[in-house]
């Protein structure tokens, strides 16, 4: 376990935050010495804790209030080679209005494209484009050579500051999984920073980042835990499960896992990061437990869109079909439910 | 709105299909007791649930006849494999109901739905099916060729896991050949009953389970009943102590569960969220109604602070309350007796000198309950360290080094289970190694399968319950050279057939016996 440092708000760069935690430049054997010397996962134990939390039973009035805040989380996400200007203008148009029979329903928060169809995605919401907070929707570019991380730095960081440019209030980059799985956690480090740094727009105000750890890669827990750690000390601000193209991807106990870590750091400095499961959530059912393990490990004050997402596409329409069951008292059936 | 004040999801009640009376199951049939009948109440409202009825000696009597002649008649001379089925069948009988077992459980004993539902009756199950896969394979139950089976057995099990303890006593009894007669707890009889239905159901001959209900002196009438083979009892140890004083000098075998005072070591380098989880499911499972609960927890002292601070954090999310509903973790104290219990040595804790602190939570009006609680700078010399609480109370001690907590472990007069949390293989090894307790759990507590011993140490009692090891207790070898001569006469019916006569015959009779090796 890491001695609980305070690093004081006075510390505005990640950059800082980390050398105060750290005790030392982000090298290869201060990070490790670092992120081996947090505690252990007991795969078991933990997968055991996410089994207990996905027995909880969400019914009536904290099942419609959980149906809606899942809507208000998603990322809704559309990420193939196929992808055009009239698949996102489709998208977005789901992500305004995701039931059109019903005006109550809450608007996503976020529609996640490929960096080059950022300027389509802005353009389609128009208005409706802007912070979760305020009703708006936010734009999402993965970036760095999404999915694999493949690339050279420059390019990773072109990638990401051709995104901002266009508009993006988020990217959502991936780490290098072969730099980390060799040790080079220094590497990781460097290349976090530098894509945070090229999140920052001329006005001074910075998109979002996301780190996706790819923990389908990663295979063990104690790997997840450390890439969390490294990731926010990095300084991103969302730490997320998978880009979907990896099986497998987002799972309960590795989210419980990444929450642990986020909690951790909160205790520990005070800054809350947000965490975000993405891949293979497909049923309300899922996406529920989810919730509910967020609820009881990181706090309710993460279940609110600049701290938690689900990154998704088929996700949205099963909550809608359950949103139409509560509201209407009867299932209805997928033709009553929109396809983006 | 907060969304952890989980909408109510209670389980219903109306699967049960309850008597207002229950009698006695002896023989295959429920018949009246002839003591005066007692009310078995749900301890989440003090509600009524049913009038039980109580077995005096004369009952006594007839139930064990009735284990006695199904024993000569029919069990001991059925093929293993025949015997199998039954158990088989019980086995399913148990998931078939399984709903219904677990609402009964939960409302009786007062624990939450989530734990009769996930752990009690699927335990249940699986012992059944794990013994009826024995019945047919005796020779290899570790006594070599042809062990026998001992007779007539008389059981006593407690409150805490009422269904539970039942399967744990009558599988291994049955496999092996033996007919039973078995006592539940006076304020948990309710699973029983229903499984004397389930009994029924299964079309077991008559008379090879028997179940009679009553306080404690019915239990103490049963065991010394001298047509009685074997007794097993689960339960406190000083009642077990009694029940040993009273059968010694006869050739009753005997096997007792009793109390605990587990030790739970964490050391500085434990995966730390799981050993939180495993703090709480040490000692909050079940209330802490559990005689191998991890009561006492051994934190290394350089991370005892961060420990405790995790430990409340985690323990301000569980969720007391009624205990079917779906989402409660903590249910009610089974007996007011026990909560007063649990309060006297919770108030000597504080009197002596430790920290108390309780999880802020509401407590339900009527009914018995006590918020989890841990008491912090509690020494080795306090009593909340030394005794059986037995409720959701958890004593927090420190160590320095690894041989400091094996020492301190081991220091108390119980040895029935222990736990160690530590990522570190070998030291997991070692330390196990040098404790001395029956279970020892290493980076997870609380965990049964029927194909694993279980059993204490020291005050904690002797013989062992599950797996081979568990046949052992209601099994003698074969006499050496004697086929199936003897086959199906336990010793107590050698007793009673010569009730009159003198000792000198019986020793006789033995002799004789005893020359044919």
């Amino acid at each position: 376990m890491p001695a609980p440092t305070s690093a004081g708000t006075s510390l505005v760069t990640a950059r800082e935050r980390a050398l105060a935690v750290l005790g030392g430049e982000p090298d290869d054997a201060t990070l490790r010495r670092y992120l081996h010397g947090i505690a252990g996962v007991d795969a078991v134990g933990l997968e055991q804790r996410a089994a207990g939390l996905a027995t909880r039973s969400i019914k009536t009035s904290s099942k419609m209030w959980a149906l809606d805040k899942i809507i208000s989380l998603i990322d809704l996400t559309t990420l193939e080679g196929a992808d055009t200007p009239g698949k996102v203008r489709s998208l977005v148009a789901k992500a305004v209005n995701p039931d059109p029979t019903d005006a109550t329903v809450p608007r996503v928060a976020a529609v996640c494209v490929y960096g080059d169809l950022v300027p389509d995605a802005v353009d389609a919401l128009g208005g409706a484009h802007g912070d979760p907070d305020d009703g708006l929707i936010s734009v999402a570019a993965v970036a760095t050579a999404f999915p694999s991380g493949r690339s050279s730095l420059d390019i990773k960081l072109a990638d990401t500051a051709d995104a901002v440019a266009a508009g993006a209030d988020e990217i959502d980059m991936v780490i290098d999984r072969g730099a980390f799985l060799a040790g080079r956690y220094g590497l990781v480090f460097d290349q976090i920073a530098a894509v945070k740094e090229a999140c920052r727009r001329p006005d001074g105000t910075s998109a979002s980042l996301k780190v996706i750890l790819e923990t389908g890669e990663l295979v063990t827990y104690d790997n997840v835990r450390r890439a969390s750690w490294l990731s926010i000390l990095a300084g991103g601000d969302f730490i997320k499960t998978s880009t979907g193209k990896v099986q497998p991807a987002a799972t309960l106990p590795v989210t419980l896992l990444m929450l642990e870590v986020v909690r951790d750091w909160h205790l520990m400095t005070g800054h809350r990061i947000g965490v975000k499961p993405a891949g293979g959530i497909r049923a309300s059912k899922d996406a529920i437990r989810y919730l509910v393990t967020v609820a009881e490990t990181a706090g309710e004050q993460w279940l609110q869109p600049h701290l938690f997402r689900f990154g998704a596409s088929s996700l949205l329409n099963d909550v809608l079909l359950q949103r139409q069951k509560m509201t209407t008292g009867h299932y209805s059936g997928a033709d009553y439910v929109t396809i983006d | 709105m907060s969304f952890l004040e989980y909408a109510p999801a209670p389980e219903s009640r109306a699967i049960l299909s309850l008597r207002d009376t229950y009698g006695l199951f002896i023989d295959g049939e429920f018949v009246d007791g002839r003591g005066t009948p007692f009310q078995t109440i749900s301890p989440a409202s003090e509600e009524h649930i049913a009038t039980i009825a109580n077995a005096n000696a004369a009952d006594v009597d007839a139930a064990v006849a009735a284990a006695r002649r199904a024993y000569d008649r029919t069990w001991s001379k059925m093929s293993g494999r025949d015997r199998g089925k039954y158990l088989f069948r019980i086995a399913r009988l148990v998931q078939e109901r399984s709903r219904e077992l677990a609402v009964a459980e939960s409302l009786d004993n007062g624990k939450p739905i989530k734990e009769s539902r996930d752990v009690d009756v699927p335990l249940v199950a699986a012992w059944f099916f794990y013994y009826a896969g024995w019945a047919d394979k005796l020779d290899y139950a570790g006594l070599g060729a042809d062990p026998r089976s001992l007779g007539v057995a008389a059981q006593v099990i407690p409150w805490n896991f009422p269904l539970l303890m039942l399967a744990w006593k009558i599988a291994p009894a049955l496999a092996a050949g033996n007919t039973v007669v078995l006592k539940p707890a006076e304020t948990t009889p309710l699973t029983a009953l229903i499984f004397a239905e389930i009994i029924q159901q299964a079309d077991l001959p008559p008379g090879v389970v028997n179940i009679i209900t009553g306080a404690g002196d019915t239990g103490a009438t049963l065991v010394a009943h001298e047509g009685v083979d074997k007794v097993a009892f689960t339960g406190s140890t000083a009642v077990g102590r009694a029940i040993a004083k009273q059968i010694a000098g006869t050739d009753k075998k005997a096997t007792l569960e009793l109390g605990g005072k587990a030790a739970n070591i964490v050391f500085d380098d434990a995966p730390i969220d799981q050993a939180i989880e495993g703090i709480v499911n040490g000692i909050f499972f079940n209330q802490g109604h559990v005689c191998c609960a991890g009561s006492r927890l051994l934190v290394q002292e350089n991370i005892h602070d961060e420990v405790v601070e995790r430990l409340k954090l985690r323990l301000s999310t569980l969720r007391l309350g009624d205990p079917l509903d779906k989402n409660t973790d903590i249910g009610a104290i089974n007996s007011k007796e026990q909560l007063e219990r649990i309060r006297m040595l919770s108030d000597v804790g504080v009197e002596e000198g430790a920290e108390r602190w309780s999880v802020p939570c509401e407590i339900p009006e009527n009914g018995f309950w006590y918020a989890p609680t841990i008491f912090t700078n509690v020494q080795t010399s306090s009593r909340i360290a030394r005794e059986e609480i037995f409720g959701p109370v958890l004593s927090v001690l420190t160590f320095r080094t690894p041989a400091e907590a094996i020492a301190k472990a081991n220091n108390t007069p119980y040895g029935l289970s222990a736990g160690i949390w530590t990522d570190k293989g070998s030291r997991i090894l070692a330390v196990a190694d040098k404790l001395r307790a029956g279970v020892v759990w290493a980076n997870t507590f609380n965990r049964f399968d029927p194909s694993s011993p279980f059993g204490g140490y020291k005050e904690s009692g002797y013989g062992r319950e599950g797996g081979r090891h568990g046949l052992a207790a209601y099994l003698s070898p074969a006499p050496i050279g004697q086929a199936a001569l003897s086959a199906g006469r336990g010793g107590a019916q050698r007793r009673l057939e010569t009730k009159e006569a003198t000792p000198t015959r019986r020793v006789t009779k033995r002799a004789t016996k005893g020359s044919k090796k």
